[in-house]
């Protein structure tokens, strides 16, 4: 098994490294799809010089205080305008590998590739355990035996995810355009290595990283608890002692590793600018940044999410309303799914990272692509999706007309931004079929 | 959503679309024809109205009078022309100065890809002159432009006249909201594009230039003259710009109003307006003049300097003065009084244009028809593709797993499944062959003249065009070269897969290329779908085959030269449509590698490679 993967890696990284020397990836980074203001690499850069010029990377909304001409002044000056979203430790860790950039995106991706290829393995072994005893002990009703999945089909189901992964165009757009979504997805992919593998503590602490990079991960807490909690053969009941005090330990892991991380940050800065900063900027419409929200009208930032098309001219007395609606999508599934698929954790995983790309601000291709790797793992299942030629094509359908539509509107100037919003609309009508028919 | 989630209503709707496929797929085609030939007719053609409120209620007074000066200017002109055989730098930076504006020059080369034989040039060098008309009211910020592209002959030197003759006059005056910049550019759009790259400070086209010592601010609108005669009988305006782009529609309702101001016998596509809309007589005029619109959009080329200033987002149309045999005609001073008072109007401009439409079909000067009334033309056609896909997918999927109609006994859809897997690995050596002669249609014969020429007996510029035409030929042996790489256990299924992922790219292709240029994505969804959809393995297939061939991107091209003649009444013969068919190949080569068209990579890359899937289903085994 050891030689398809390497080929694959091999055809991913030849991919990546041609599409970096070539004349597309400029083109490609400046992309709204694939790069958001999270994930931007140029945001990075930003905070890196910054921060060699003895600046903090987060103070750049005091001290510019003609911060409101926005991304265009930033665009055109290249001064930091606004708060940089990205976090300390991405900056910091750049600091040292600004030289090897396109190396350190492409090492990340291929090492999302191997921690869901050997999770996804392992997994397989688990589920393919549970189904031999159930059908030694004859549990399973007779016209299930279609959906039995055979070793053979099991076998390469973790090569499929690599493959999924590594070699989806949206992957390939967001390396080469050196967007840190892929550093997230690297995080949550270990971070589900290590609670399949069973690793308590590596599970928190890799969990805490995630929530770290984007706050969003936070929700994947309960499928990684129902995940370890089944392995170690606890049941989920209210009045079971285990099971209060193996779920106190994870929390307190993932409590500890997290207050670590963000004061380790504190440290490297010595303040607390980088908190409202990073995690702020997540609320567009907060009204604490008045000009954060111009930006969404603005080419350069909008976001592909519903919410940036309610626009704050508007809707200026609801814009704590519209944070509310919006934000809380990404939290507000978790409890219901917790109970409904208390039995499959990874499932329950699956679902929660697809809803997490599609309802957080700013999402960008990158996070689409981490969930759409996890097909192959239900492949057994495809014969109960519906409409799944419509989809494919709404999705196909949007990936191409994005840049048509944005050309129309920022370039030929005939178009306007209605029509590059109502295809951004079409996406997450798409998007979310996907999952709520799975 | 609902329709889609409930399983009987879903069953029922399935059962239609497969029952009824070929009947839907009839009338969707006919209903997309037929509403594109009733876009001429009047509930769906609308007047033409001003949007731009700046440029509406304000009337001028024009006062240019200088049309003896004008042509005293393309007198003197011509003359030194004709004596330095190239454009007479000195004397019109001299006259510029004298009418008081602020002169700069730009010089540029470039060497084009192989030589133009219809402009006989190769190596290209040449001086653009311009002057700027400094605002008094204003900073600088933003601009108009007058500009006249000379070609290598003498003519068009009236427009230069003209030019400088406005000049003289527009200085005198004191309302200049914005700079204008007078442009002469020589080898016609070659300069002006010179002049746009180095004006924004951008190269694309790899032209070599050198840097401009003065600007004005941000170009707002730009107005090309080409006139090669005293007098005129009319003034033919054309829009259409690089790729199918248009200026706004205001710009051309400007132009109208003055004409209709001036008494000026105006034309599009050189045909004069219908008066009466009533009859039928008056909309097949629109019907011949939308037609030839849609052609010249279809094209991608840039019909005059205007269009590469559509590209920076410059509102810009040119206007062409004719002298035909018409009793009545104009002198320079009705043009210039059409031009002069579309200047001031311009300077009354508080914004860039946008208020109108930007997306339209002209079957007439004052008729238009908008985006939202000839959009369901287009989305008719693609219908067709959309549900004969459906349709494939429906017996691909039927005959594999159908868990609602419980059509398999576990067996055999195991197998089946494996089989499609083989289906689609099968798929990828015809698609990856397909694209590889597309790849090789667009590099080769631009990268292999030399070779050509070297052990061919023909120049440069026919080895591009023999080169094309070879490769493009030789890619209709495709389907034997992969059926040696391509096994499959089932065979009905082979092709059907196949077929639909082409329904789908060319559905794809054509969608996108009809939202930015509907000219262009409409002529080739008319006449690549029928074929396309028809296409299979079984039946009549030399039928099937002629007319696949007889739809192929390249055909296309060649009956829409035909068409194209016919309707501008100078029908063509079959060797002077083959001649022309050779030279139209050359220039899309040349106006992809010197202005940035996108036809020809477009033809070569995207819907080329498509077409060949489509020739490969035919002759699957």
């Amino acid at each position: 098994m050891a030689a398809p993967l390497a080929l694959v890696l091999l055809v991913a990284v030849t991919v990546r490294a041609a599409l970096f020397r070539s004349s597309l990836a400029e083109f490609i980074s400046e992309r709204v799809e694939v790069v958001s203001p999270l994930s931007s690499w140029k945001r990075v850069v930003e905070g890196l010089s910054l921060l060699d010029l003895g600046v903090s990377p987060y103070s750049g909304a005091i001290f510019h205080e003609v911060s409101n001409l926005g991304p265009c002044a930033y665009a055109a000056g290249g001064k930091t305008t606004e708060l940089n979203p990205q976090t300390p430790l991405i900056i910091y860790l750049f600091h040292f590998l600004i030289d090897y950039a396109e190396l350190v995106f492409m090492i990340t991706d291929v090492l999302t590739a191997v921690a869901l290829y050997f999770a996804i393995q392992d997994f397989n072994k688990v589920v393919f355990k549970k189904q031999k005893l159930l059908l030694e002990l004859d549990q399973y009703a007779p016209d299930v035996s279609e959906l039995i999945q055979t070793p053979k089909e099991m076998h390469y189901i973790p090569l499929k995810v690599a493959l999924f992964y590594l070699l989806n165009p949206y992957t390939v757009l967001s390396c080469v355009a050196k967007s840190t979504c892929a550093i997230n997805n690297t995080l949550i992919a270990f971070f589900i290595l290590a609670t399949i593998k069973g690793s308590a503590f590596l599970s928190a602490i890799f969990l805490a990283l995630a929530t770290y990079q984007s706050l969003y991960p936070i929700t994947l807490f309960v499928p990684g608890l129902l995940y370890l909690l089944q392995r170690q053969y606890i049941p989920v009941k209210m009045k079971s002692r285990a099971f209060w005090i193996f779920s106190w330990e994870y929390a307190m892991m993932y409590m500890g590793s997290l207050v670590v991380i963000i004061c380790l940050s504190f440290f490297l800065l010595s303040s607390w600018d980088f908190i409202p900063a990073v995690y702020g900027f997540m609320y567009p419409e907060s009204p604490s940044h008045p000009d954060l929200c111009r930006e969404e009208v603005i080419p350069g930032c909008p976001a592909m999410t519903p919410s940036s098309r309610e626009n704050k001219e508007m809707f200026e007395h609801f814009s704590l309303f519209f944070v509310c609606v919006f934000q809380i999508n990404v939290f507000f599934y978790t409890i219901p799914l917790a109970i409904k698929l208390k039995e499959h954790p990874i499932f329950f995983m699956f679902i929660q990272i697809a809803i997490i790309s599609i309802f957080k601000s700013y999402p960008t291709v990158g996070d689409v692509a981490l969930y759409m790797a996890f097909f192959p793992v239900w492949n057994h299942l495809y014969r109960f999706l519906r409409n799944i030629f419509v989809l494919a094509c709404i999705i196909i359908v949007c990936s191409l007309l994005f840049p048509v539509l944005w050309h129309l509107w920022i370039y030929a100037g005939s178009a306007n931004s209605n029509f590059f919003y109502a295809i951004t609309l079409t996406f997450n009508v798409g998007q979310p079929r996907q999952p709520l028919n799975s | 959503m609902g329709l889609l989630s409930d399983p009987v209503r879903r069953r029922a709707l399935a059962r239609l679309v497969l029952r009824l496929n070929a009947p839907l797929c009839l009338l969707s085609y006919v209903a997309g024809i037929a509403w594109f030939l009733a876009l001429a007719f009047p509930p769906l053609t609308q007047r033409t109205y001003m949007s731009e409120n700046a440029m509406g209620s304000t009337m001028v007074e024009e006062q240019f009078v200088g049309g003896e000066r004008a042509r005293v200017f393309a007198r003197d002109f011509a003359a030194y022309r004709r004596k330095s055989g190239a454009l007479p730098v000195a004397w019109l930076e001299r006259t510029m100065r004298s009418v008081g504006l602020e002169v700069y020059t730009q010089s540029f080369s470039r060497k084009l890809p192989f030589p133009d034989e219809t402009h006989e040039r190769y190596m290209v060098s040449g001086t653009n002159v311009y002057g700027i008309l400094r605002a008094l009211r204003a900073a600088s910020t933003e601009s108009l432009v007058l500009t006249v592209p000379c070609g290598p002959d003498s003519t068009n030197s009236q427009a230069v006249g003209l030019l400088l003759a406005l000049a003289a006059h527009f200085r005198g005056q004191i309302y200049w909201a914005k700079d204008i910049i007078f442009l002469v550019t020589e080898h016609d759009l070659l300069g002006t594009e010179a002049w746009l790259e180095a004006y924004h400070d951008v190269n694309v086209t790899g032209m070599q230039s050198s840097f401009l010592q003065g600007r004005a601010g941000a170009i707002q609108a730009a107005v090309a003259l080409e006139l090669s005669s005293d007098v005129v009988t009319s003034l033919d305006v054309i829009v259409e710009g690089l790729n199918g782009q248009l200026p706004n529609l205001d710009l051309l309702n400007l132009f109208q109003t003055f004409c209709q101001k001036g008494g000026l016998l105006c034309t599009l596509q050189g045909k004069l307006q219908p008066q009466d809309w009533t009859s039928l007589d008056g909309p097949l005029q629109g019907l011949q003049t939308l037609l030839l619109m849609v052609l010249r959009q279809a094209s991608g080329r840039s019909h005059g300097p205007h269009g590469l200033f559509l590209r920076y987002g410059v509102e810009a149309l040119t206007l062409r003065g004719i002298n035909s045999f018409r009793q009545y005609k104009y002198d320079l001073v009705a043009v210039g009084k059409a031009l002069e008072g579309m200047f001031r109007k311009l300077n009354h401009l508080l914004e860039r244009l946008h208020q109108s439409f930007f997306f339209y079909l002209l079957p007439a000067l004052s008729r238009f028809v908008s985006i939202g009334l000839y959009m369901p033309a287009a989305g008719f056609l693609l219908l067709v593709l959309g549900l004969k896909a459906l349709e494939l997918w429906m017996q691909l999927h039927e005959a594999g797993v159908g868990p609602e109609e419980g059509g398999g006994s576990p067996g055999p859809s195991s197998s089946l499944l494996s089989a499609q897997g083989v289906g689609l690995a099968s798929l990828v050596a015809p698609l990856l062959i397909s694209q590889a002669v597309g790849l090789a249609l667009y590099i080769l014969p631009v990268l292999g003249q030399h070779v050509a020429t070297q052990h061919f007996p023909v120049s440069e510029s026919e080895a591009v065009v023999l080169t094309l035409l070879a490769i493009y030929a030789a890619g209709l042996a495709l389907p034997h070269n992969t059926h040696r790489v391509v096994t499959t256990q089932a065979p009905d299924r082979g092709w059907m897969a196949l077929k639909l992922v082409a329904l789908i790219y060319l559905a794809l292709q054509l969608g996108c290329i009809t939202l930015t240029n509907f000219s262009l994505g409409f002529l080739l969804a008319a006449t690549m779908v029928p074929a396309a959809v028809l296409t299979k393995p079984h039946g009549p297939r030399p039928l099937y085959a002629a007319l696949l061939v007889l739809t192929s991107p390249a055909a296309v091209l060649l009956g829409s030269l035909f068409l194209w003649r016919e309707l501008q009444e100078m029908p063509l013969s079959l060797a002077e449509g083959w001649q022309l068919f050779l030279s139209a190949l050359a220039q899309g080569v040349l106006e992809h590698h010197t202005y940035g068209a996108l036809l020809f990579p477009l033809l070569a890359l995207g819907l080329y490679p498509c077409w060949l899937l489509f020739w490969n289903v035919l002759f699957w085994k």
